[in-house]
Order: C-alpha cells, then sequence, then structure tokens
C-alpha cells in the first residue's frame, strides 16, 4: 500500500463524515492558534523591549539622589539634596569610561501660547542632553554654551506639547510662557512615543539647566547646585562595571563619605532594568505559549477520543477490509492517516486563524504582535506530533481486530 | 470464570473440486460458519490441514492470510457489507486496492466487473441509491474483480425478496456454469436446491453430503414467478 493510496483512503473516509471530522479538527485548530496568538503577542512584547534598548543605546545610567532606602529624593523635596551639576561636570572629566554626563532638573507648570494652554513636564538640561537620551532634533536647532551660560529663555518642544499648544502650525519662533515666564520656541523635537511604562514622552519641554535654575524653578532650587538626575553615557568599548564603580568612588570622593557611610546616592544601569524586562517578556511568552499548548494536548485527546469512536462504529467495515485482502498494516496505516490529516488540516486552519488573530490583537489592542515563522513551523510539528501520538491507539486497536469477529459485529 | 474451549468442528474431512456449486447446511452451533471461516481463510484450524488450490494454507500467518484471501477468495454476505458513501465503481475496486493495483486498472476491471453484473450505468451510485438486489451484485462483482478462485456466500438471499432472491441464485449458477466454484451457506432448503452438491453440518460434524443430480433452474423459477406475478 503506498503512501499516495493510503492517503487517499484516509481522506475519503474523512470526507465521508465531514460534519465529525470538523468537529474532532475544532480542538487542534483552536489549539495551534492559540499557540500561534499567544506567541505573537509574547514576540511582539519582546521586541518593543529590544527596540526601546537599542533607542535608549548601550549603557546608559541613571544618576539619583538619596539612597535607595530613603525612598530616592529628586527635585531637592527632600532633605537630601546632594547630587549637583559640578557632580555630573565631573564625572564627565574625570571619568574614562564616560563619554558623557547630562544632569536635569525636573518641573512642572502650565504652558500658555495665545489662547491655548497645556500643562506639562519641563526638563533643565545641557547640550550633551540631547545626545545621551537620544533626543533628535526635528525642527529648529537645540542650544548651546551661550545659552546655558546666559540662562537664555529659549525651549524645544515635544510633539504632544506642540499638538497642544500650536495644533498643525510652526512653533518655531513663537513666544510662549512656561509658569508665567516667556520663552521663544527655538525647536521641537523627533518623536519618542509611549514609554515601556506607558508614559507619554513627547509631552515635555526642554530648556537650559541654567535657566530651569534662575528663570523658572526659583526658591531654594536657585541658590545651590542641585539636580534631580544625572545621566551618564558609557562608552561602547568600555567595561561597564569598571565605570559604575569608577563613579561611585568619584561621588563618594566629592560628597566626602567615610568607609561605612552608605552612598548618598542611587546608581542604576538603565540597560539591565530593560534587559531584566526583555528577560521576564520571554518568560511571558513561554507561559503563554505553555498554556496554549495545553489546549493543543487536549485537541489531540480529542483526536483520540473520535478515532476510537471512529474504529468501534466501523468495525464492520474494518472486518470487510481485512476479508478482502487488507492485512493488519495497511489498516493501522489507514487510520494512522486519518488521524494524522485530521490533526495537520486542523493545523493549518489553526494557523490561518492564529495569524488572523494576532493581527486582530494587533489591531485592536493596539499592542504589538509579530508573526514568528518559527512559532508557526514548530505549531505544525506539534500537530502532526499530536495526530501520530494520540492516533496511534486507536489506529493499534483497529489493526488488531479479527476479521471474523469484525465481520459479526452488530 | 472458567474458560473453556468449545470444539466447533470434529474430524472433518471434505474435498471440493473446482467448478462444483457446494451448499452448506446444518442449525446454529452445527460449525458451519466455523467451517466457512476455515474455507475463506479467515480463520486456521486447530489441528489438520487446509489446501486451497494445492496450496497449504492452514499454517500461514495473518499477513498471508490476508494475501490469499485478496488473491483467491471472493466474499459475499447476507448484508452486502458494501462500504457506505462510496460509488459503486469504488466498492468494488476495494480488492483491488490491496493488490496494489494502480487507480486506472482498477477502474477499468471494476467497471467490467459491474458490466458483468449488469450494473454499468449505475457505477457511479451509492449503495444508499441502489436497491437490495443490486447492492448484492454489486458484492458478487467485487468478489469476482481479483479472479478468485472460489466464492464463498453467506445467505447471500437472506435479506432479499423471493424474486430478487431467484435473480441472485441465477447469476450465481451462470458465473458457476462459466466454471466458477461456489459455496454457499444458507439453511433454506430452496435456496441450497440451486447447487449441485448439499452438504450438511450437526454438531461439528458433516452428517449428509448429497449430490444433487438435477439442481433447480433459477432463470426458469424467475421465468414463472413472472408469469405469476403478471
Amino acid at each position: 500500500m503506498t503512501w499516495l493510496a493510503s492517503i487517499g483512503i484516509a481522506l475519503r473516509a474523512l470526507r465521508v463524515n465531514k460534519l465529525r471530522s470538523s468537529l474532532t479538527m475544532l480542538g487542534i485548530i483552536i489549539g495551534v492558534a492559540a499557540v500561534i496568538t499567544m506567541i505573537g503577542v509574547g514576540t511582539g512584547a519582546q521586541a518593543r523591549v529590544e527596540e526601546q534598548i537599542k533607542a535608549l543605546g548601550s549603557n546608559l545610567i541613571m544618576l539619583l539622589p538619596g539612597s535607595v532606602t530613603s525612598g530616592g529624593a529628586r527635585m531637592g523635596a527632600g532633605s537630601r539634596n546632594t547630587l549637583t551639576e559640578d557632580d555630573s561636570y565631573a564625572i564627565q572629566r574625570e571619568i574614562r569610561e564616560v563619554e558623557a554626563a547630562a544632569p536635569q532638573l525636573r518641573g512642572t507648570g502650565q504652558v500658555v501660547a495665545g489662547n491655548n494652554n497645556w500643562s506639562t513636564v519641563f526638563y533643565g538640561v545641557t547640550p550633551e542632553h540631547f545626545e545621551v537620551r537620544n533626543w533628535v532634533i526635528a525642527s529648529g536647532k537645540g542650544f548651546d554654551a551661550a545659552d546655558l551660560a546666559g540662562s537664555a529663555k529659549v525651549a524645544l518642544l515635544g510633539e504632544t506639547v506642540v499638538r497642544n499648544l500650536f495644533g498643525d502650525g510652526d512653533p518655531v519662533g513663537q513666544v510662549i510662557r512656561i509658569r508665567k515666564v516667556p520663552f521663544v520656541v527655538i525647536g521641537t523635537l523627533g518623536r519618542k512615543g509611549q514609554s515601556l511604562l506607558g508614559q507619554d514622552q513627547d509631552d515635555v519641554i526642554l530648556m537650559p539647566i541654567s535657566t530651569a535654575r534662575n528663570r523658572v524653578l526659583g526658591g531654594s532650587i536657585a541658590r545651590q547646585r542641585t539636580v534631580g538626575s544625572v545621566f551618564v553615557k558609557i562608552r561602547e568599548d568600555a567595561d561597564t562595571s569598571e565605570a559604575e564603580s569608577q563613579i561611585r568612588n568619584l561621588l563618594r570622593q566629592r560628597h566626602r563619605l567615610q568607609q561605612g557611610q552608605e552612598d548618598d546616592f542611587t546608581l542604576r544601569n538603565l540597560s539591565e532594568v530593560l534587559q531584566a524586562q526583555e528577560q521576564s517578556s520571554r518568560i511571558m511568552t513561554l507561559l503563554l505559549a505553555a498554556v496554549a499548548s495545553v489546549s493543543l494536548l487536549v485537541g489531540g485527546i480529542g483526536i483520540m477520543n473520535i478515532m476510537l469512536v471512529s474504529v468501534t462504529e466501523r468495525t464492520r467495515e474494518i472486518g470487510l477490509r481485512m476479508a478482502v485482502g487488507a492485512r493488519g498494516r495497511d489498516i493501522l496505516m489507514q487510520f494512522l492517516v486519518e488521524a494524522v490529516t485530521l490533526a495537520l488540516i486542523g493545523g493549518l486552519l489553526g494557523i490561518v486563524l492564529g495569524v488572523g488573530g494576532s493581527y486582530a490583537i494587533g489591531h485592536f489592542a493596539e499592542w504589538r504582535t509579530e508573526i514568528n515563522l518559527q512559532a508557526i513551523a514548530l505549531a505544525v510539528g506539534f500537530a502532526a506530533a499530536i495526530g501520530i501520538f494520540f492516533g496511534f491507539y486507536p489506529a493499534r486497536k483497529a489493526s488488531r481486530l479479527l476479521p471474523i469477529e469484525a465481520l459479526r459485529y452488530e | 470464570m472458567e474458560s473453556y474451549t468449545v470444539a466447533a468442528l470434529r474430524g472433518v474431512s471434505l474435498e471440493i473440486g473446482s467448478g462444483e456449486f457446494v451448499a452448506v447446511m446444518g442449525p446454529s452451533g452445527s460449525g458451519k460458519s466455523t467451517f466457512m471461516n476455515l474455507l475463506g481463510c479467515l480463520d486456521s484450524p486447530s489441528g489438520g490441514s487446509y489446501f486451497l488450490a494445492g496450496e497449504k494454507v492452514s499454517e500461514l500467518s495473518g499477513d498471508a492470510l490476508a494475501e490469499i484471501r485478496n488473491r483467491c477468495i471472493g466474499f459475499v454476505f447476507q448484508n452486502f457489507n458494501l462500504l457506505p458513501r462510496t460509488s459503486a465503481l469504488e466498492n468494488v475496486g476495494l480488492p483491488l486496492l490491496y493488490s496494489r493495483c494502480p487507480a486506472e486498472e482498477r477502474r477499468q476491471r471494476a467497471m467490467q466487473r459491474l458490466a458483468e453484473v449488469g450494473l454499468a450505468e449505475r457505477a457511479h451510485h451509492q449503495p444508499s441509491q441502489l436497491s437490495g438486489g443490486q447492492q448484492q451484485r454489486v458484492a458478487i462483482a467485487r468478489a469476482l474483480v481479483n479472479n478468485p478462485v472460489l466464492i464463498l456466500a453467506d445467505e447471500p438471499t437472506g435479506a432479499l425478496d423471493t424474486r430478487t432472491s431467484f435473480e441472485l441464485m441465477g447469476l450465481l449458477q451462470q458465473l458457476n456454469r462459466g466454471g466458477m466454484t461456489v459455496v454457499l451457506v444458507t439453511h433454506e432448503r430452496d435456496i441450497a436446491a440451486f447447487a449441485s452438491r448439499i452438504v450438511s453440518f450437526r454438531d461439528g460434524h458433516v452428517v449428509d453430503d448429497q449430490r444433487v443430480a438435477q439442481p433447480a433452474d433459477a432463470r426458469q423459477l424467475l421465468r414463472e414467478f413472472d408469469k405469476v406475478a403478471a
């Protein structure tokens, strides 16, 4: 009995009872579709994290004042105003492994332009900030050392701010008021999209740090040189842990910390944070796939069930086939091929449904999903294996029937 | 629960010549079914031997027996045993599938046999679209398709009415006249009367083995039946 003949017999037998075949396949279809969709969602999430990592650039370190245990004060709101602008300059200047260090002072406030107003976040930064934090200047220009020295009232607006204050109009050259202080818009920032925490990264204004300190924030902040955070970019070829310990030592020295005293600052490696997130989204993908695989398993059990029923129902037919010359082997092949064919057709339909489901989720939930070819191949192989595994027992049962008894079966 | 062996056949010794038309009779439990199963290579004897067309088949394996059945035996059953939702043509070609016959040759040979039993125009009908008599004729065509040595019919007219029974027996007699060996199991004397030899079983033994000089002529009886019915 050639393979082709066996497949022909199997297909004919499946076609004879279309409804039963369809219902049997349902388990496999749903199982395969579930696996593919889940892996699609998981892979999409992973890809997003990877993208963020790439956008971040390699090896970015964030320094915050205050130690972790005291809650990490920022903006000088707490008593621990321990991180200063000069710390940042020192880091850039004295540590070999550091490519650039960018201090940052954060504030919030109402911004007014003409008839529109918008509440947003603004950061006082240095020119290094653009490179260290991967900001692209979309139009206009950035500010320079002169602006910094003179506390110039110039600002660059993020996309969301532009849209809410100026609609489709060009903001460059316009005057806006930030916390009632007039600023000239000298540029706009390229799009960054949503952060991994769901924050709108384009809802932001950048201005020189001196301007923020002296002209906008005022109060005690103006009298000190404290900053809310410092971002440090490590050189590509440098050893990150070496750089981290250098930074730590330098800061401890500058802050005159004794041996045994805690750091009065927090050092966080952002790339590591993202990598941890990537790891956890990878685990999430595996978990989702595992859960979906359970449904695939159930589909396989469904096939076995139906094949057993089918064998029992077709006992007379099996007896007849044996009477006209089918060997046990031929019957085994027939039913095995039937099971595998069911599983494969179900698998293919499941792929179509799974790919469609991935797209649907991507579209409606606005989650990123990716079609993973590996997952598809895996799902098909799994479906075939399930067909063989769960079809084998019924097929063997069929092949072992004695022709006389089978022919007599009511 | 104790299990015990039933000796279905005891010391049966029989010879059936090529071209004979034998009817096997006997009450239930007489061993006639066991005898037919042995004859048809569906079972092997626990003792003794069975020679089919000169070949000793009694000690062959299951697979080998399957091949013997495929090549040498044509079965006809009381309930036709056709594959449902499958065309007559495919039904007739079934044995050829298992002798690895290519598709086109299968189709041709099946078609030929269907024509021989007068059902060429119904080749693509399914069993549900055929009458009882027609289904049984398809079964006979299937039994003939691989040029067997022997046709084994188990109560072939059991599910048919009188007129159709005459038709069918007429077909069997015609095949027998052409040289085919036919062995028939029946409990009806009327049907057994068409055979040229009647073997009777009881309690696992052959109790009677008679040659019939003038077997009934099924075609004749059919003509008479139609005259009366008209």
